[in-house]
């Protein structure tokens, strides 16, 4: 187990200093920076934003700022020429900068605000998919080629054959404007959640009620699904305990590139939905250039992807004793 | 009064090929701890007749068309579901083929064995340990209460049978249906296998109904045989008088393939000639017609009936379905 | 040799006109293979095939777009708002029709010119509305399913290409160099490829005159191509583990044993068992691209006005949604096209997935 954690933790590692390496120096290495579009700024100003963002510093020399531990600048330790006031910065010790859009802002409060409010969003979406994944894919396995089947096969596709905000358009449409059921948008209280969880969550319930479906069909031809039956169980028992843990070994190999996924699929349903989240910043940081948001975001999608995978995995070991750690 | 009574017992599959009789008007009767081989080429039939005893026909696309199964004086076909199930496990018990997969490789040993005792026997999980260590005890698995918390794959193959058995045993059934339990395994695993289940039989009287097609093991392990060929019973007798004297071309046929380990080295090996029939289209008339050495005319026209066969120092009581073989009989010997 | 044969024969009491019998009768039971059986089987399927059949009408449709009376996709009338639909009962046509487009390939242009000579200025009326800007949606709706197809088609083949190389190579030389090529999948598979693509599309803006006027690359070749690098890995991983059961397989073995070479190995027993497993991932990866090609278009980074693609429709529809004024119309009939087809693709690969696999073989 151990050297499992620490194999991965230094992939980890390596993938992440890759990620972060590259996207520093293509950020800036291509044309057009973070103030481009703003206008002329008087010179003093300017000159200030230079020193406050180090952007007056070698590109090396901005690298090793943001990645850290040390402070290069004049807070720093007083072997680089600093007075040591504060000497540790940058990645390596939790501190990703300030935010160049939202100037009074660093990267580490934008995040810390948004955070909460996408991962709320996020676990409600992962639990409607879930509920419905689940429960569809099951009772799809069980009445195969009945009209219930059909219909809820029907179904789950379609949920996958219509852009999330489409639906969410229709959602609103249904629930807001024809039957005044639920909030439009914003965040605040419960209800605000529901339809943009939905939105959120359908098309991920589908692809879980078409594993689920596939994986509890592939084990109910299992001969051990006839020895059981063959002993006398009753049929909750061999769908609850024999069948279900290999059918589900599909679903839990998806929940680690699906959870990624709400991450990311949360911007759409947040600028509709006008929900405060991380989502938005996704996309607006790499619009406006706005390095140090950019990479914070992405420093923290790829941390939770990789915890997420991890989860997965151990998980994974937990319900087929056949698998080894090291194997996965 | 026999403990098992199979009447004209037909099942029926659909296919999109077609539809075919897997099991075909037959009957046999068992009784108490005695062992029945139920003998046939792959394809006869054998394993599908013992499903069929159990309820576990897959359905669709087999259908019972026909036939009554008596046990403790009712009929197991016309059993609700329910019922059926408080006797699967219980009374009526049944070993699979191939022991990896018939065991579910994500639960633990103890975990499918116990689950037997709480359904039937109404123990908790913690009570039936106990006697499931016991039970693995009993077919003669080394350290029981270790390999209780094993998973199947960490067994062996020898190992992973034995566990079959000690799970179909727990309840104490009357009837063990046994499918092919030694085809999977080595030849030395088979014969400890073998000599488990006969000890078993002795101690607890389970009466058992073998299927397989080694001539061997049946030979070595039952007291009556029945042979089967494309879905029809085409003799069944005592196994010295069926071994001695085979009545049924079939039978002959198949005893004749038996290589004789002393015998003369030249020439060729025999087999009857020709191949099993495409069950979807079966000739009219005997099923075995088109390769049997003896055939006639009259074999043609119609299947022939299952009758008792008039031989005087059979051991027990004797049915052939072949004109010829009872023909052969009154004239006082083989053809 | 035959000598020896008929004296076989003769042992069992066969003569030469048995043996004859015995082909015929071999002869008849002609065994079926694996494209055979797939085909039968799909055309079995019916909401397989139905859905089959739904796309080939769709894309004829598509592309004889140009040669159909319908109004121009683009032709702006700013003054009114969007118009309900119009039952063709009630308004089969109207007057008034110019061909305004983008820019149209050649063959397009010819098409163009035969429906004006056919139709004149005829043109049907607004059976699904019209929308904001008054362009007509059912005119917009096919003219956006070209697009739409197109760009996905193209993509999917672009991720087919790169992903079937690699994975067959990383799956063919294995050892550590597939360790290494699968270790690069990993990693590039734990980065936010949406992040990516914004983030490339932005930098592909920023050099767009470079890169048209000296390379001809315009912004859909661009994004087919980062498209067509998203979603390469899972082909690779999938065509990967393919080559590498493969290459163990007991009848590679076997037909290496019969003295078959290398390159039959390849193309009659490799080639055919990963293509299958190809064909249904293609046809699984060309919805995703086009509700891809929907979200880019949601971010403003999508095809761009005045060609047309379902992505933008569903965005124009979206952005249109207020309690006031319901135009439902505007979301529900591209909803409803897009919908369609992607239900449909979506059945038709889990109907070639069923009809391929050889453990299905032989039954309805």
């Amino acid at each position: 187990m151990l050297r499992f954690l620490v194999r991965r933790l230094m992939w980890f590692a390596i993938t992440l200093w890759v990620v972060v390496t590259i996207s520093f120096f293509l950020m800036r290495g291509v044309r057009g920076g973070p103030f481009d579009g703003e206008r002329v700024l008087n010179p003093a100003i300017e000159r200030n934003i230079q020193a406050r963002y180090h952007l007056d510093w070698p590109q090396w020399k901005q690298y090793l700022q943001y990645i850290g531990p040390f402070n290069l600048d004049e807070q720093g330790l007083e072997v680089f020429g600093g007075d040591a006031s504060d000497p540790f910065s940058g990645v390596l010790v939790g501190d990703f900068g300030p935010s160049f859009k939202y100037r009074d802002f660093t990267v580490n409060d934008i995040i810390g605000q948004s955070l909460p409010i996408s991962a709320s969003l996020g676990i409600i979406a992962l639990l409607w998919a879930l509920l419905l994944g689940l429960s569809t894919g099951i009772a799809s396995a069980l009445w195969r080629g009945s009209r219930t089947d059909v219909v809820l096969r029907l179904a789950a596709t379609g949920g996958i054959a219509l852009p999330n905000f489409t639906v969410a358009g229709m959602m609103v449409i249904l629930f807001v404007f024809l039957m005044p059921l639920l909030p439009v948008a914003g965040y605040g209280t419960w209800r605000h959640l529901v339809l943009p969880g939905f939105a959120l969550g359908a098309p991920f319930a589908a692809y879980i009620s078409r594993l689920t479906r596939t994986g509890m069909l592939e084990v109910l031809s299992h001969d051990y699904i006839r020895t059981a039956h063959a002993k006398g169980l009753p049929r909750h028992t061999v769908i609850l305990r024999h069948a279900i843990r290999g059918g589900l070994l599909p679903v839990v190999s998806y929940l680690g590139p699906a959870t990624a996924g709400i991450l990311t699929g949360s911007l759409v349903i947040e600028r509709i939905f006008a929900i405060p989240g991380t989502g938005s910043h996704f996309v607006n940081s790499a619009l406006n250039r706005d390095y140090t948001l950019a990479m914070g975001v992405t420093i923290l999608y790829t941390v939770l992807v990789f915890t997420l995978n991890a989860l997965v995995d151990l998980i994974y070991t937990v319900l087929d004793p056949r698998i080894l750690l090291e194997e996965s | 009064m026999a403990l098992l009574e199979v009447r004209n017992l037909s099942v029926r599959f659909d296919t999109h090929h077609g539809s075919l009789r897997a099991v075909d008007d037959v009957s046999f009767t068992l009784d108490e701890g005695e062992t029945l081989g139920l003998v046939g080429e792959s394809g006869s039939g054998k394993s599908v007749c013992n499903l069929a005893l159990m309820g576990l026909v897959p359905r669709p696309p087999g259908v019972i068309e026909s036939g009554e199964v008596w046990f403790e004086g009712r009929d197991l076909l016309q059993l609700p579901e329910s019922e059926l199930r408080a006797l699967r496990g219980n009374s009526l018990a049944m070993i699979f083929q191939d022991p990896m997969t018939s065991l579910n490789p994500l639960l633990s040993v103890e975990r499918q064995l116990s689950e037997v005792l709480e359904v039937h026997r109404g123990l908790s999980r913690r009570q039936a340990r106990k006697q499931c260590a016991a039970a693995l005890d009993d077919v003669g698995i080394p350290e029981p209460e270790r390999r209780l918390d094993e998973f199947p794959h960490e067994l062996s193959g020898g190992m992973r049978q034995r566990v079959m058995i000690a799970m179909a045993l727990l309840c104490d059934p009357q009837i063990l249906l046994a499918d092919e339990p030694t085809t999977a395994l080595d030849v030395t695993i088979q014969a400890q296998i073998l000599e488990l289940l006969s000890d078993l039989q002795e101690r607890r009287g389970t009466a058992i109904v073998l299927v397989t097609h080694d001539l061997g093991v049946v030979a070595g392990m039952s007291d009556r045989v029945a042979v089967m060929y494309a879905g029809r019973l085409v003799e069944s007798a005592s196994t010295l008088d069926l071994f001695a004297r085979p009545a049924h071309p079939y039978t002959q046929g198949l005893l004749a393939s038996v290589p004789d380990l002393g015998g003369n080295r030249e020439g060729d090996l025999f087999s009857i000639p020709g191949s099993p029939p495409d069950l979807v289209e079966l000739p009219a008339g005997c099923a075995f017609a088109p390769r049997c050495g003896q055939v006639e005319e009259a074999c043609r026209s119609g299947p022939p009936d299952s009758l008792d066969l008039n031989d005087t120092a059979a051991h027990g009581p004797r049915r052939v379905a072949c004109p010829r073989a009872h023909a052969g009989f009154e004239t006082g010997g083989l053809l | 040799m035959a000598d020896q044969a008929t004296k076989k024969m003769g042992d069992w009491g066969l003569g030469a006109g048995e043996l004859e019998r015995i082909l015929s009768e071999a002869a008849k039971h002609k065994g079926e293979s694996l494209w055979q059986d797939a085909w039968r089987r799909l055309k079995a399927n019916r909401t397989a095939w139905c859905s089959l059949c739904f796309l080939a009408l769709f894309t004829s449709v598509a592309f004889l777009a140009p040669l159909l009376p319908l109004p121009s996709p683009v032709s702006l009338d700013l003054q009114i708002e969007p118009q309900p639909p119009v039952a063709p009962w009630s308004q089969f046509g109207r007057g008034g029709f110019s061909p305004e487009y983008w820019e149209l390939s050649g063959l397009d242009q010819a098409m163009v010119r035969g429906r004006v000579a056919i139709f004149d200025d005829w043109q049907t009326a607004a059976w699904l509305g019209t929308d904001a800007k008054g362009r007509d949606i059912l005119s917009r709706i096919v003219w956006g399913s070209r697009t739409s197809m197109l760009v996905a088609l193209a993509a999917a083949l672009c991720s087919l290409a790169i992903g079937v190389t690699y994975g067959a190579l990383a799956g063919y030389l294995g050892g550590a160099v597939d360790n290494l090529m699968m270790r690069i999948v990993d990693v590039l598979y734990s980065i936010p490829f949406i992040f990516v693509v914004i983030f490339l599309i932005t930098i592909v803006n920023e050099y767009r005159t470079e890169l048209e006027d000296h390379y001809g690359i315009n912004r859909e070749v661009i994004f087919y191509l980062v498209i067509g690098a998203i979603y390469w890995l899972t082909m690779a991983r999938v065509v990967r583990g393919q080559v590498l059961s493969l290459r163990h397989a007991e009848f590679i073995d076997a037909a290496r044993q019969l003295g078959a070479s290398t390159a039959r190995i390849v193309f009659v027993h490799l080639v055919p068992n990963v293509l299958s497993i190809v064909i249904v991932y293609l046809t699984l990866t060309i919805p995703a691209v086009m509700l891809f090609e929907a979200f880019l278009s949601f971010l403003g980074l999508g095809i761009e006005p005045p060609k047309v693609s379902w992505g933008l429709l569903a965005v124009d529809g979206s952005e249109m949604v207020n309690p006031v004024r319901i135009y439902w119309w505007l979301v529900v009939f591209p909803a409803a096209a897009m919908g369609a087809t992607l239900l449909a693709l979506n059945l038709v690969g889990d109907g070639l997935r069923d009809a391929l696999d050889p453990k299905l073989r032989g039954q309805s």
